[in-house]
């Protein structure tokens, strides 16, 4: 999913300064130091109206889901792909509680609940963890972790609210892009993610 | 396509109430969660946008997207997009901001846009999914892990100008 609040790490810290840094240096030479203060100002502000405009929409989607988890839509959607998830983790489905947090934390990214799926992510890598060596990682670890760095999402909300909120009337005509885009990027990770794992286990 | 939005809304409200779920009330405890979220991604929006305004009217943009712009022509990519598809992997935020950016300065219903909207939908803040897993059960090899994962990621950025090409 496309979570916002992703980035806490300290690569972001050197980005941060690096653009703020490279800005500065970069209008030295093309002499436009009076629009770099204004955009420190316009920047600030845009976001705060960004924000504003985005709330709105936000809430909306995370209460729409919430009724989706609370009805058990959520576990319906699981469900229907349990049979798939199945031929994927050709070890984890022993496990009854790994697979379960698997198929559990794939839907929650299928239906954009971001925050629900990372929790239920963790479990999983648990539950896969058990009985391996203090450096030692599955092929189905692999996967799991692979299947969750390419988004696959039914309804990209968030980008929807984005663009909603410039003023895009018909915000979700880009879903079958959405729908093609990641199902190939998944289909080429776990590609990879498979034919690497021949034979070796580190 | 205009009513994909209201109808999956309805479906899912609609199912609630069959369930037997207060739905209204579910639906106010959810939405409080919507406040939440904006609420902590302010400082890291408000934070990344003034950066990378800054980097767009110092010129520095203008100029990365100049330099490279011979390579992205030859593959036919918008040199627009390049920004967002190097940081798409590393921060959230950041490509929110440069996303923003996008939308603002070419409107929302525009090529790259739509573009850039397909990758930020079809993508993850792959860097930050890959930590949050493995640290989550203490491993420091991750094997293979990386390589696949930024291997769909490009996929997903030269898939989305061929389906926005298509669609659009």
């Amino acid at each position: 999913m496309f979570n916002l609040a992703k980035g806490g790490n300290n690569l972001l810290s050197y980005i941060f300064v690096f653009m703020v840094v490279v800005s500065i240096i970069c209008s030295f030479f093309t002499g436009s130091g009076e629009v770099l203060s204004q955009s420190m100002m316009d920047g600030a502000s845009s976001a705060v109206e960004l924000l504003f405009m985005m709330s709105g929409m936000m809430c909306l989607w995370s209460g729409v889901m919430e009724v989706a988890r609370e009805s058990k839509l959520t576990e319906k959607v699981s469900m229907l792909f349990a049979p798939l998830l199945r031929l994927l983790f050709k070890d984890a489905h022993k496990n009854e509680k790994a697979f379960s947090y698997i198929c559990m934390n794939i839907s929650a990214n299928l239906l954009g609940l971001g925050n629900a799926a990372t929790p239920l992510g963790i479990n999983a890598m648990k539950e896969m963890n058990v009985g391996l060596g203090e450096d030692e990682v599955s092929d189905d670890m692999v996967t799991f972790v692979v299947m969750n760095t390419a988004s696959l999402q039914l309804l990209p909300t968030t980008v929807a609210v984005l663009r909603s909120s410039y003023g895009c009337k018909t915000p979700f005509d880009i879903i079958f892009c959405v729908w093609i885009t990641s199902v190939v990027a998944l289909f080429v990770g776990l590609f990879f993610a498979k034919t690497m794992c021949r034979g070796k286990r580190i | 396509m205009n009513y994909i939005m209201p109808c999956v809304f309805a479906l899912i409200i609609v199912y609630g109430l069959i369930k037997k779920v207060k739905v209204f009330d579910v639906f106010v405890n959810g939405a409080k969660d919507g406040i939440k979220t904006m609420y902590n991604i302010a400082p890291t929006l408000i934070g990344l946008i003034v950066s990378v305004e800054m980097l767009k009217s110092s010129g520095a943009l203008d100029m990365l997207c100049d330099f490279v712009s011979p390579v992205t022509q030859f593959l036919g990519f918008p040199k627009e997009l390049l920004p967002l598809a190097l940081l798409r992997p590393v921060s959230g935020g950041g490509s929110t901001a440069l996303l923003t950016q996008t939308l603002k300065d070419n409107g929302p219903d525009s090529f790259v846009s739509r573009c850039a909207c397909v990758i930020a939908g079809a993508t993850e803040t792959t860097f930050y999914a890959i930590t949050v897993y493995f640290s989550a059960i203490k491993k420091t090899k991750i094997r293979h892990t990386l390589f696949a994962s930024l291997m769909a990621d490009f996929t997903a950025i030269v898939f989305s100008v061929l389906c926005v090409n298509l669609f659009f």
